[in-house]
This record gives structure tokens, sequence and C-alpha cells, in this order.
């Protein structure tokens, strides 16, 4: 099954550049459907980018984060070529994982 | 670490202590088989840590409240952290907001919704070697104060902006 999780990460001097695109509802929990029914709430509530071992971002949502998240930050001490392990879990328990290469 | 994920969980969820039991070990058992015990401890932490979720802050229905329970202190105002938001955001469902800071030894970001119904939207530990800033996508129920927090030293700092939006984002 393809990932969730997309991730383009560029290593531009000493810092690298990470944007990662998460396919996933984001419920809130305060929207109807079509028969007037709240749909549940399901959010990623966690999200690790890992490189060499070490957690070099994470990130804590609530059900305000859009749908199909977008994120983007950078850190220091990557290179060209080194793997970066991106994985998350929803308020569901579901979680996925995908190893990316930093370009 | 398995047993620490287990017990926090059944304090928190009940229902995903069993899952979160199988996880573990399908997820030790591939890093066994795939790396030989190269790296088992890093692959075994792959997995995003659903305990660690702020879940007192995430739940205060106020801005004042999940500041409390966030950091338990109160942020100062400054200049030196920049909120990118816009004006006007025609779709409340996706408002892109980005933060970033001057600030040094920045700890912590998060980014609250005063006029959400759970007002903190997102919050982003930042460890050492990490930049202070982040880029996302919030939802707004309304038009609304959006407020940025840094966490910097032993204080926190703030930066604030009226966010007029056209058509919420939280349905209803």
């Amino acid at each position: 099954m393809a990932s969730t999780i997309r991730v383009r990460a560029v290593a531009g001097g000493d810092t690298t550049e990470v944007q990662a695109l998460v396919q996933h509802p984001m419920d809130s929990g305060f929207v109807k459907d079509a028969q007037g029914n709240l749909i549940p709430p399901h959010y990623i509530e966690v999200v690790e980018f890992e490189h060499a071992g070490k957690t070099v971002f994470t990130a804590y949502w609530g059900p305000a984060i859009s749908k199909d998240p977008y994120i983007k930050f950078s850190f220091k001490g990557a290179q060209k070529g080194d793997d970066l392990t991106i994985s998350w879990v929803d308020n569901k328990g579901t979680t996925d994982s995908l190893v990316g290469k930093i370009q | 670490m398995n047993d620490k994920n287990v017990s926090k969980h059944s304090n928190r969820r009940p229902g995903q202590t069993r899952r979160t039991i199988v996880q573990a070990a399908i997820a030790g058992g591939l890093a066994g088989l795939a790396l030989a015990g190269a790296a088992p401890l890093s692959r075994a932490r792959a997995a995003a840590d659903a305990a660690k979720w702020p879940k007192d802050a995430f739940s205060q229905k106020s801005e004042a409240d999940a500041i409390k329970a966030l950091y338990g202190k109160t942020p100062e105002p400054s200049d030196k952290v920049n909120l990118d938001a816009p004006e006007i955001a025609e779709n409340g469902a996706v408002v892109p907001i980005s933060v970033s800071t001057t600030l040094p030894d920045v700890t912590s970001i998060a980014i609250l919704v005063s006029e959400n119904p759970f007002p903190l939207a997102a919050n982003y530990p930042i460890p050492p070697g990490t930049s202070p800033m982040v880029a996302n996508r919030l939802k707004m129920a309304k038009t609304s104060k959006v407020l940025a927090l840094v966490a910097s030293g032993d204080k926190v700092f703030s930066a604030s902006k009226e966010v007029k939006v056209t058509v919420g984002g939280c349905g209803g």
C-alpha cells in the first residue's frame, strides 16, 4: 500500500529543510456528515522525524490542524543521502511510517 | 521501553493497550530480522509515541487554560517572535501559519487559535540542532486572534495577530 507520508528533505549547507505531507482526514469532531450526524474526532496526535537515531523534530497536533497536514522545519547535522524516518500516530492508534532519503 | 508505553497507554486509553503490544512486538520482530541487531533500538523507536502527547493542554477550552497547562507561566509579548499569518483567510479550513524566532535556546513552539473550541492547535518541542521555525496549516472556526508562543530559556514569549475568516473551518 502506498504510504500516507510524502516527504522532501533537502540538505543545503549545514541545515536540512524538510517538508512533509501526510494523508489524513483530521476530523475535528465538530463537523456533521450529509445525514446530520457528527463525524467523530479522528486526527494525528504525534509526528516524529528521526535522523541517525535521534529525534530531530516532533509535532504534537490537535484537531485544529488542517486535513492532509503539511509541515515544514529544518535541522542541522544531516548529509545528502542520509535516511530520515517519519512516523505518526493518531487518536485511534493507527500509525504509519516512512524512511525517506535526504536530497 | 515497551512496558512504559503500555502502562502510559492504559492510564489514558485502556482500549489501545493490546494494539500497542502487538505493534511493538511487530516492530521489534521486524527490526531483529531486517537488521540482524544492527540498530534495533532506533528501529523500535521509529513509531511515534502517543503517550507523549500533551492531552491536558489540548483538552483546554480557553486560551489561558491551555497556556497554563502547556507552560505553566504567563507569556510576555516579544517582537523577536515572528508570526506569519494572512490578514484575511477566505477558507477557514486551511489557514497557512508559520512561526519563527531569533530568540536563543528555544525549547518549544506552540500555536493557539483563541476562538477555536480547543484553542491549542499545535505544539512543537524543538531539540538542540533544530531551527526555531515551523510552518503548518490550521483550521479556524471563525475570525480570531492567533497566538504564537516560544519557550526560550525559562521564559515564554508570544506574538499575536488577528486573522479574519470568511468561511469557518469547523463545520456546524
